[in-house]
């Protein structure tokens, strides 16, 4: 029989020996976040304008923590359902989704929003399958390998480093590629009459961008109702309830028909209950909203958190009359790696990839590349020293975070990737960071937050990672299979 | 991976060091394959799958009969419904 009881038995050796390891994570954990606290402090004290960089800091500790807590990953959303019939995370993020639209509603309600839609046309979906079959392989999204890179899972850190020197490469690939962009995408990029140095007619991003992405229609729910984002009615009714809550409902109700009903009607049979009822189907709708108390906690946080980072934002650039964190860096002093227009990369609300290919751009232009000549890193978001990016800190602090909360929970296990993951790991990250820069963003900043915000651009981003996580599941079961019918026949099964 | 047979109706299936969505796969492909009553002993090291493979045997009715996690390592014992 094997049982707890047997494993739980230890010798008094072994019990102090836990005792001590867990004393020495919590040890962790607190220098971790002595170190983020010494960093806003220390910046603070030298300029009152890294309190901006600090919101960012901060902010990202708490996603983090969340994520980590709620093991909160959008590639586990999509791909479990098909791997495993699994709809907690689906239900998870959607919980997230609605309380970020609700705190995003009034924000945006009362003229504080960050937010800018994104263009809506087909290329979101196309984005999104590439994503999509990405995070499968990678084993997570690009949120998600943050948060498990700070549970030390050195697999999920190449992940995150793939995705950046993918991103870095791609935005500034030009060569023979030019010669597969279509001659009304490269015409159409010219005549925008973007500065010389930028060179638009050269590169293929540069040319997917300002050829074509630019000229499809940016809207929201709120405006195709015919209200605008910041009144009432837009941002309530258009966005929020139109855009998010009905949607988000709707998707719960076919997960709820499809994945989880069968088997609540049958452990309620089994109990004897009534299932014939339509009170028997809400019971089972709301059995499967909070089958899992973790991830329904950190979504509620995290959607909270979301919206009150952009408020927060806003805030500080009212109070220092600045609309970018470019502006800032500049009266500071600092001139290298801000774009022609004197902005860098500053979306004011949660966003993962471009700060990580910022990091990989900064080395590339240190070791002699020249990638300031392209839209991406030249034109709109620059390559500052990760030291004083605001966005980077948020993401080193979302590692942070991660990283705390495993310590504390006694959660964090260094481990090695194997060859087969490593494999994956830059095969998966490589197709999110193609992906995200074809989507501009990632299942955080081109999904949930672009969703959340009323903007139907997110929808058919996430409808391409739904395709994508279904191609890439099915080609992982055909994988698995193989690997486990050698397993079967050697165990004689 | 390695999925071995410890005694009769007894299997270990040992995902550590695999990250998702390896370990729930192989979890419900082990189950699948498995007789009404076996049992097996999952080790795995990666948190999240745990809660996919916990709610995986809710669906299934498959019962998780124990569960040892220690410092990130996971051992549960799942008997086939």
């Amino acid at each position: 029989m094997v049982g707890t009881d047997a494993v739980l038995v230890g010798d008094a050796s072994s019990d102090t020996r836990t005792a001590n390891d867990v004393i020495r994570k919590r040890r962790w954990a607190y220098g971790i976040t002595a170190f983020f606290a010494l960093v806003s402090i220390g910046t603070y004290s030298y300029n009152e304008y890294y309190t901006y960089l600090s919101v960012y800091l901060w902010f990202g500790f708490i996603y983090g923590m969340c994520l980590q807590y709620g093991r909160f990953c959008f590639s586990s959303a999509f791909r479990d359902l098909f791997a495993v019939g699994v709809p907690r995370m689906v239900v998870g993020i959607m919980i997230a989704t609605v309380l970020f639209a609700s705190v995003g509603a009034f924000v945006t309600a009362t003229g504080l929003s960050t937010f800018h839609s994104a263009p809506v046309s087909f290329h979101a979906v196309v984005a999104g399958f590439i994503f999509g079959v990405g995070m499968v392989f990678a084993g997570g999204c690009a949120s998600g390998s943050l948060y498990k890179t700070g549970e030390g899972n050195s697999n999920a850190l190449l992940v995150v480093l793939s995705i950046s020197i993918t991103q870095a490469l791609f935005v500034d690939v030009g060569g023979w590629t030019n010669k597969l962009v279509p001659q009304s995408w490269h015409d159409s990029a010219v005549a925008k009459g973007l500065p010389a140095v930028i060179n638009a007619g050269d590169g293929w991003v540069d040319q997917y961008l300002a050829g074509y992405v630019w000229n499809q229609p940016v809207t929201t729910f709120a405006q195709m109702s015919g209200w605008s984002n910041e009144s009432f009615l837009g941002a309530f009714l258009g966005n929020l309830l139109v855009g998010v809550t009905i949607p988000a409902a709707l998707l719960l109700i076919a997960v709820y028909i499809i994945w989880s009903r069968k088997s609540f009607m049958r452990r309620r049979a089994k109990e004897g209950l009534s299932t014939a009822t339509f009170s028997d189907e809400l019971a089972g709708y709301w059995a499967m909203i909070t089958a899992n108390k973790r991830t329904a906690i950190a979504g509620l946080i995290l959607g909270i958190a979301c919206g009150l980072h952009m408020f927060v934002i806003q805030g500080l650039r009212v109070k220092f009359g600045v609309r970018n964190a470019g502006t800032l860096l500049e009266r500071m002093g600092f001139d290298f790696g801000i774009s022609i227009n004197g902005t860098v990369f500053d979306p004011g609300y949660w966003y993962v990839t471009t700060q990580e290919a910022q990091w990989v751009g900064w080395v590339f232009q240190k070791l002699g590349t020249e990638n300031m000549d392209n839209i991406y890193f030249g034109f709109v978001n620059g390559i500052p020293n990760p030291a004083i990016n605001p966005a980077d800190w948020m993401s080193i602090a979302l590692i942070g975070g991660a990283a705390v909360m495993a310590l504390l929970n006694n959660e964090f296990r260094f481990k090695k990737p194997t060859l087969e993951l490593a494999t994956w790991a830059m095969i998966g990250g490589a197709l999110m960071g193609i992906g995200s820069r074809l989507g501009l963003g990632c299942n955080v900043g081109a999904f949930f937050v672009r969703v959340s915000q009323g903007d139907p651009s997110g929808w058919l981003f996430g409808l391409g990672m739904f395709g994508g996580a279904y191609v890439g599941v099915r080609f992982f079961n055909w994988w698995t299979e193989r690997k486990m019918a050698k397993q079967f026949a050697a165990s004689d099964f | 991976m390695k999925f071995e047979k410890k005694a009769d109706g007894l299997f270990v299936l040992n995902v550590e060091g695999y990250v998702c969505p390896h370990p729930q796969i192989y979890t419900k492909k082990a189950l699948q394959k498995m007789n009404v009553g076996d049992v097996v002993e999952v080790l795995f090291d990666n948190p999240s799958s745990g809660e996919s493979i916990a709610t995986m045997c809710e669906n299934t009715g498959d019962e998780i009969i124990a569960k040892n996690d220690e410092a990130g390592r996971y051992r549960w014992d799942i008997r086939k419904a």
